[in-house]
């Protein structure tokens, strides 16, 4: 039974169905279904499977996008049961994520967003024009574990610039990680400004925060 | 006959203006600048409070009134002062790419951080094609000499330090406009002759959907009041930041651009403003902007042809690739849209010389995207009844009196007086010869020996020394403005 209900809330998540979601959240609670096993077994197995096709070209934005949508609504439903049980769902980290001062292209910030939220990282998104300062007191606010500053123009890069050194100026660095992204963001770039690493697209920014998030819980530095 | 390709039927043209009205008032323009919104509450438009939303909304017949203001047609001039590029009717010109942050390296293939040397080798060849109208400020300069908060205004000034051409610009910040329209007020002589004969033109886009941001209405109140020819360059990307239906993007671009057009002529009316664009469609994989989609082509077109509805001076960005390298995608995608432009008449098509969806340029692209659109120039000049050039009003039987049925026709007068106008002579980028005891080249090899041809035939101008002087001071006050220290280009 409980096994044709996960594949059900697996493939609502796949299908991009909301309502669907919703519904099936409601039926598990009300069946006594464990809400943290309804999340790891049904419809995260959904948005992972979601995640995989997208990246190798399968499904579409829209797609990857209706999926999110739909994995928001189920957890919304779930979310007060677990805190009630006192099951938290473990998150693959905090990520603080803006475009630099000065900047308007979201688009690709966006991308990354979604993508390392639907893969289970906890996403801040401060939005466009993102002042240092805005970066380091979010970063505080929600402990977060990475930075994440997208600048599209050179004049803007600057600001990716500015942003590490604010992290560092209030002592949240080397705990915090800062990653930066964009059209004209090389290797070189991250490397001079310090960054703890750059990705050139959405799935590589993945590989990245994941592969950063490692190396903290392998240093035993990562909060409880 | 001039060929030509409409995508909207007079119908859907007046749909998508209708609807575009109805945008401006609901949901309504968001507006940035302060001035500017103070600009259009003295003209009684409504504009919420920028602390709670910054949404004005126009009304039509104050649209209709800034269109009537909006002049339909202006000249860009070359440093000799002749008119250079005509903005209007169904006039095609071509300028490269702008703005490009990469450059591809033709050696290793790679793209790297575009420099000065870059920019000036774009211009060198750009100045010797006659197939671009203007030079445009093609790539920012990464190097250490041009610190990238005065990047736009560097830019500009090695464009004027190299050539005669008319320039397509743009800022990239409200600050850093002022400079720029110094700058070239040096070149003309005053900021007056610079009003009466404008070199440059400037983009300036809104931001999608229905945004004219702090930086962007800013801009056009200054080039508005300055008299400086602005391009207003809206960017919907259906699906993405705008409606997923290539008519409903366009309706979103007509409405972006009768938002600018009206901010800019309250600000400075009877001032040139260009009905311009960058629209493409949103892809689904990647989240990019695919400049070289046949789609994007057809919003370019489709947008057009609402600003011509409107009697006004049009602009697109086409004759670009989505491609990395030089291959045969990128000359399919730019060749074609070439061809697509002029054919939709748009009156000038930024974006040769340009890879990786805007991002990347190539100069031996360049040399290349020259050919195909002297190509689409010739498809739009169509077929041409000769019979004044020729003696005789016949289309072909005056010649057959002369050479019966010799075939002889090489020797005829006719066609040594006339091949140059029927044909279009490419340059040795185009590959037709017949294969002989040398190995065949390809297309890449072909147009690097393209590029130091053109860079060795090039001339620099000169320039009088108090302009230069002129350049100088203002390059060190915006230098002072910004806060680095900058130098003149040296080369
Ligand atoms: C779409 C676009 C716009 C849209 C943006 C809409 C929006 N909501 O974002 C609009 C039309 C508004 C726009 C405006 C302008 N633009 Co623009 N724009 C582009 C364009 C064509 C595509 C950008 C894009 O969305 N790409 C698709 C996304 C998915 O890719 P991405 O952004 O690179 O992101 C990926 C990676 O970089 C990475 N990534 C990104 N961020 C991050 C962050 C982190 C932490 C990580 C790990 C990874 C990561 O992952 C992403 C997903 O795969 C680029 C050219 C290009 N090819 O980059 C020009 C471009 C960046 N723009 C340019 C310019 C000049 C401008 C303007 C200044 C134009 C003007 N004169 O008004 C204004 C800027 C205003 C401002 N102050 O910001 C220039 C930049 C030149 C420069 N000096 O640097 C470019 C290169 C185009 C050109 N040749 O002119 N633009």
């Amino acid at each position: 039974m409980s096994d044709q209900i996960f594949r059900a809330m697996r493939q609502s998540i796949i299908d991009g169905a909301p309502d669907m979601a919703t519904e099936l959240a409601q039926q598990a609670l009300a069946n006594g279904v464990d809400p943290l096993e309804a999340v790891n077994q049904g419809f995260a197995a959904g948005i992972t499977f979601a995640g995989d096709q997208f990246g190798c070209g399968q499904m579409f934005l829209p797609d990857l996008l209706a999926s999110a949508e739909a994995m928001k609504a189920a957890i919304k439903i779930l979310e007060p049961e677990m805190l009630k049980r006192g099951s938290r769902r473990e998150t693959l980290g905090k990520i603080v994520l803006g475009t630099a001062r000065g900047d308007i292209h979201d688009i690709g910030k966006n991308l990354v967003a979604t993508i390392l939220s639907a893969s289970g990282f906890q996403i801040f998104d401060l939005g466009t024009s993102v002042t240092p300062e805005q970066f380091v007191a979010k970063a505080k606010e929600v402990d977060a574990d990475i930075v994440g500053v997208s600048a599209l123009l050179t004049t803007t890069m600057a600001g990716q610039k500015a942003v590490i050194e604010a992290l560092d100026r209030n002592g949240l660095r080397p705990r915090v990680k800062a990653i930066i992204g964009g059209a004209a963001v090389t290797s070189k770039w991250a490397a001079e400004i310090g960054a703890d690493g750059y990705s050139r697209n959405a799935i590589d920014a993945l590989e990245l925060a994941k592969n950063l998030m490692n190396r903290v819980m392998n240093k035993g530095t990562a909060q409880a | 006959m001039r060929p030509r390709i409409q995508l909207l039927s007079p119908e859907l043209i007046g749909r998508i203006l209708r609807e575009a009205f109805e945008l401006l008032m609901n949901p309504g323009v968001r507006v940035g600048s302060a001035p500017v919104v103070e600009l259009l509450r003295s003209a009684g438009v409504e504009v919420g409070v920028a602390a709670s939303d910054g949404v004005a909304r126009i009304p039509e017949p104050l649209v209709r009134q800034c269109l009537a203001s909006a002049p339909r047609d202006f000249y860009l001039y070359n440093r000799q002062g002749e008119k250079a590029v005509h903005y209007g009717g169904d006039d095609v010109q071509f300028d490269p790419g702008s703005c490009c942050v990469q450059m591809l390296d033709p050696d290793t293939l790679e793209a790297r951080p575009s420099e000065t040397r870059d920019l000036v080798r774009i211009v060198q060849v750009t100045e010797t094609l006659p197939q671009f109208a203007a030079q445009s400020t093609a790539v920012v300069c990464s190097d250490s000499d041009a610190p990238s908060a005065i990047g736009d205004l560097y830019r500009l000034l090695v464009v004027l330090q190299h050539s005669d051409k008319p320039v397509v610009t743009g800022s990239f910040s409200a600050a850093g406009l002022q400079g720029m329209i110094d700058l070239l007020a040096a070149d003309s002589g005053s900021a007056d002759k610079l009003r009466q004969q404008p070199r440059a033109v400037f983009d300036v886009c809104p931001s999608p959907p229905l945004n004219w941001s702090e930086f962007g209405s800013h801009n056009l109140l200054d080039l508005a009041r300055a008299g400086v020819p602005a391009e207003i360059v809206s960017m919907p990307l259906a699906g993405g930041t705008a409606p997923v239906t290539l008519a409903g993007s366009v309706t979103q671009h007509a409405a972006e651009v009768l938002a600018g057009i009206t901010l800019h002529q309250l600000a400075g009316p009877g001032s040139p403003v260009v009905w311009g664009g960058a629209p493409a469609i949103f892809d689904m994989r990647t989240g990019g902007a695919p400049m070289g989609a046949v789609e994007t082509a057809m919003l370019n077109m489709a947008c057009a042809e609402v600003g011509k509805h409107l009697g006004l001076p049009t602009h697109g960005y086409l004759v670009a690739t989505d491609s990395k390298f030089v291959d045969a995608q990128a000359g399919a995608e730019s060749g074609r849209s070439a061809m697509l432009g002029a054919l939709a008449g748009i009156n000038m098509i930024s974006g040769a010389g340009m890879l990786e969806s805007l991002a990347c340029h190539s100069v031996e692209k360049l040399v290349i995207d020259a050919e195909s659109i002297a190509s689409a120039q010739r498809l739009a000049r169509g077929i041409e009844v000769r019979s004044e050039d020729v003696r005789g009003e016949t289309l072909a039987t005056a010649m057959f009196a002369q050479t019966g049925l010799s075939g002889e026709f090489l020797k005829l007068k006719e066609t040594r007086a006339l091949f140059r106008q029927e044909q279009y002579l490419p340059s040795p980028v185009i590959d037709r010869s017949a294969r002989g005891s040398e190995p065949p080249s390809d297309v890449f090899t072909r147009a690097r020996a393209r590029v130091d041809e053109l860079v060795s035939k090039y001339r620099k101008p000169s320039l009088p020394e108090d302009v230069l002087r002129k350049f100088q001071a203002i390059v060190d006050r915006e230098a002072d403005r910004a806060g680095v220290a900058a130098a003149l280009p040296r080369n």
